[in-house]
């Protein structure tokens, strides 16, 4: 259990938010939403909510299984929240608050509205798709006249279903047309338009075939193949969002009378002074008032060893109190702390990212003039051969319609979604389909090392030359308390008792009582005794009456690292650190795991700079990283991954999140994105192929709607087929 | 061949009737959780006779 602990805690500042700061009141109710982790069964649901309802004064809860949170209502008191986080703990469900975003999302708003579309086309495609069939098969059986109501009926069908399914496209077409550019959606919008003028004109004027089936059933596919593209985006936000809550900050405010309040962090301004416990993490930059401690900067710096906090010294957020209760002033709020100059570089980072163009996007560009000219083309030779325009134009528009990309539109979305299924299984969460196609092209991967290639803890590395008796005075002392240095001497001894009457002296140690004897367990200085000479962390047992015992610890490369390093260098990707700790820790990583090229003492802008050299050399470089320093170097990089136990920034700027921190699991996502790149390809083949054999026959002229209706449902399936493969 | 002028705007009415049920079945929030309502019905939410306890539901 204290293994366990000590992984979780020292990341999760969440178990010590303080969820009455999040409580919305409404007319006499209290409302909170939480995220519940654990929950994935029916007995889940069951225990959940049941057990919440015993308590007289809640009102409902109701648990969402698909996003693992639950809305509380209750009657009372705000202080309840606590007690009923508590409750959920004992059933054996951690829970932490969330900030719910607005009810209007805009995700969800354009997912119900492509929905819609699908559910208006789909129908019309039914329906045309009955009438059509009576008229094919009826050649020559039916009368002019029945043939011209079934026309009739399917136009009142399509004309306004393709006017509301349709806009999507439509609107995009036009965005892309202001701006001088095109994108798959120009062909598509044309062609729909084409389809359906063509066929109105031959409905009440002419008295050849019609495409309203053809129309409809193009905007059907190419809106499953949106919807599934927008149902990846907002899967991967929404459990992106869920990670972010976990980390919901909350800060403690002494006010002037010197009650303390519970505030969420955002409501933070300069000026005020805030109480921080051990444990906690500092919630903006601020400056030490009272009290004196270590504080752990490792996700904010990269640097492993403990940061010294005296009165006047000054704190960026992000830090770890590790031991001591510290009173500081805050000398910005959220917006303006360290992180919001972290947040600038991203989007910088972002921006040229964004530079990135789509497969789906570059194949267009090919596409849309190749056929328009082909289509011209047709226009041109029919009007030349047979020298009246009603054939010629019939022609060139069959050919827009049966060019119409769908098979291309559904190529890229289909092998995303099932490729970000897989990947989501094993438990890498993709935030967005082209990081996809930008994974699979990456030359060079860089690390960074606090706790991306090590754990990002210290651990006990001589616990073999240390005798049992010793360990256990120590653990006694070290299970008391916070300090990582603590941890690792409580990890290495396992469960077990604890000395009385401890103090801690904080930057010092900890002093206690084992059978009456007294035993101090801390830094050589405190302790009054000569230090190592070696470059490892350290700490000192002293027991009355005994030579002192020395502890050393160094912070461990996690156990798949090697095996991670190895196989991007079989896969022919160059190996690179980066880091911000100092040389030796970094060249002496570097050497286990052979890697060549290491760079220590970097700062956030060296590591971009670094980062932009080895993209100006042509390099499609991956980053993986962790910390808040990380962050803008995750951003600037061509693609990024960090870790679920990542500051939350820093997984906001990467585009995979490695759940359960399983360094590993980024060759997963190498393999399946290479993977989804070659069933890209085969899809366009399919497309290519597919067009080498229905162009001719339309601007032969031979092209029928009975043919343009199969041909395009039997393309768009083959193109699925062949995406649904990446799932095995 | 007069039933047709029946049966054609009777079967669009069923096929039209069937995307009202999609669209009202989407706006009244069906779809927002489809693994809990599969779980859900598993649920085994009868309580003996005598201790049976008003449920606040929504």
């Amino acid at each position: 259990m204290t293994a366990i602990d000590a992984t979780h805690t020292a990341y999760m500042p969440s178990s010590h938010a303080d969820p009455t700061a999040f409580v919305r009141r409404a007319d006499g109710l209290c409302e909170l939403d939480l995220m519940v982790s654990g929950a994935s069964c029916a007995a889940c649901i069951a225990r959940i909510e049941t057990g919440l309802r015993e308590d007289e004064r809640v009102e409902n809860a109701r648990l969402n299984l698909s996003t693992g949170r639950l809305a509380l209502t209750w009657r009372g008191e705000a202080e309840a929240a606590r007690e009923l986080i508590n409750k959920l703990g004992a059933i054996g469900y951690p829970a932490t608050p969330y900030e719910p975003e607005a009810d209007s999302d805009p995700q969800m708003v354009e997912e119900k509205r492509l929905l819609r579309a699908m559910a208006v086309a789909g129908f019309a495609m039914a329906n045309v798709m009955l009438l059509s069939v009576a008229v094919w098969s009826g050649v020559g059986e039916m009368s002019a006249a029945m043939e011209s109501l079934m026309h009739r009926i399917s136009a009142l069908i399509v004309l306004p279903a393709a006017a509301y399914a349709g806009q999507p496209f439509f609107r995009s077409a036009w965005q892309a047309l202001k701006h001088r550019h095109v994108n798959m959606d120009v062909p598509i919008s044309l062609a729909v338009f084409l389809a359906c003028g063509l066929s109105v004109y031959e409905t009440f004027i002419g008295h050849g075939d019609t495409y309203y089936d053809a129309a409809v059933m193009l905007l059907f596919f190419l809106l499953i193949g949106r919807f599934l593209d927008m149902r990846l985006r907002a899967k991967a936000s929404q459990a992106a969002r869920g990670l972010a809550a976990m980390q919901a900050a909350s800060a403690n405010r002494v006010l002037p009378d010197g009650r303390i309040e519970a505030i969420p962090a955002r409501e933070v301004v300069a000026g005020d002074h805030l109480l921080l416990a051990a444990g906690d993490r500092v919630p903006v930059d601020a400056r030490v008032v009272e009290g004196e401690g270590e504080l752990d900067g490792s996700l904010v710096t990269g640097e492993t060893a403990p940061v010294a906090a005296t009165p006047g010294a000054r704190l960026f957020s992000g830090m770890l109190n590790l031991d001591a209760k510290l009173v500081v002033e805050a000398i910005a709020d959220r917006d303006n702390s360290l992180l919001s100059e972290i947040t600038r570089l991203v989007e910088a980072g972002e921006q040229s990212r964004s530079r990135y163009v789509r497969l789906a996007d570059r194949a267009a560009k090919l596409y849309v003039p190749i056929v328009h000219s082909l289509a011209a083309l047709t226009l041109v030779g029919w009007l030349l051969i047979l020298g009246e325009p009603r054939p010629a134009i019939i022609n060139a528009i069959a050919v827009l319609i049966i060019t119409c990309p769908c098979a291309l539109a559904l190529a890229v979305p289909a092998v995303q979604v099932v490729a970000s299924g897989r990947l989501y299984r094993d438990g890498v969460l993709v935030k967005s389909g082209d990081a996809l196609e930008r994974m699979a092209n990456i030359d060079t991967i860089v690390f960074d090392k606090t706790g991306t290639l090590t754990e990002g803890r210290p651990r006990l590395v001589d616990a073999g030359e240390i005798s049992s008796e010793a360990l256990d005075l120590a653990a006694r002392l070290a299970r008391t308390s916070r300090h990582p240095l603590s941890r690792a001497v409580a990890d290495a001894a396992g469960m077990g008792e604890t000395a009385d009457r401890v103090t801690e002296t904080p930057g010092g140690g900890l002093q206690g009582q084992v059978d009456g004897v007294s035993v101090r367990f801390g830094s050589a200085r405190w302790l009054g005794l000569e230090s190592g000479a070696d470059p490892h962390s350290e700490a000192w047992l002293w027991v009355d009456g005994q030579e002192p015992v020395r502890f050393r610890f160094e912070d461990q490369l996690r156990a798949e690292a090697r095996r991670t390093v190895k196989a991007f260098k079989q896969r022919g990707c160059r190996v690179i650190l980066l880091s911000g700790d100092r040389k030796i820790p970094v060249d002496h990583i570097a050497g286990q795991l052979g890697i060549e090229l290491a760079f220590s003492e970097l700062k956030p802008q060296d590591k971009i700079a670094k980062l932009q050299d080895m993209k100006a050399d042509g390099l499609k470089v991956c980053m993986v990283g962790d910390g808040i320093n990380d962050a803008p170097a995750l951003a600037a990089a061509d693609v990024s991954i960090s870790m679920a136990s990542a500051a939350e920034i820093s997984q906001a700027a990467s585009d995979f999140v490695l759940q359960g921190d399983r360094l590993d699991k980024a060759v997963t996502a190498a393999i399946v994105s290479r993977g989804a790149k070659s069933r890209v390809m085969e899809n366009f083949g399919l497309a290519v192929v597919y067009n080498m054999i229905a162009v001719p026959l339309a601007v032969g002229g031979f092209v029928t709607p009975l043919i343009a209706a199969i041909a395009m449902s039997a393309s768009s399936i083959l193109v699925t087929l062949n995406a649904l493969r990446l799932a095995r | 061949m007069s039933m047709l002028l029946w049966m054609i705007p009777i079967a669009l009415m069923m096929g039209f009737l069937g995307l009202v049920g999609f669209m009202w079945s989407l706006k009244s929030g069906q779809y927002d959780d489809l693994d809990g309502a599969a779980q859900r019905i598993l649920m085994d939410d009868d309580a003996p006779l005598g201790e049976a306890k008003p449920q606040a539901d929504e």
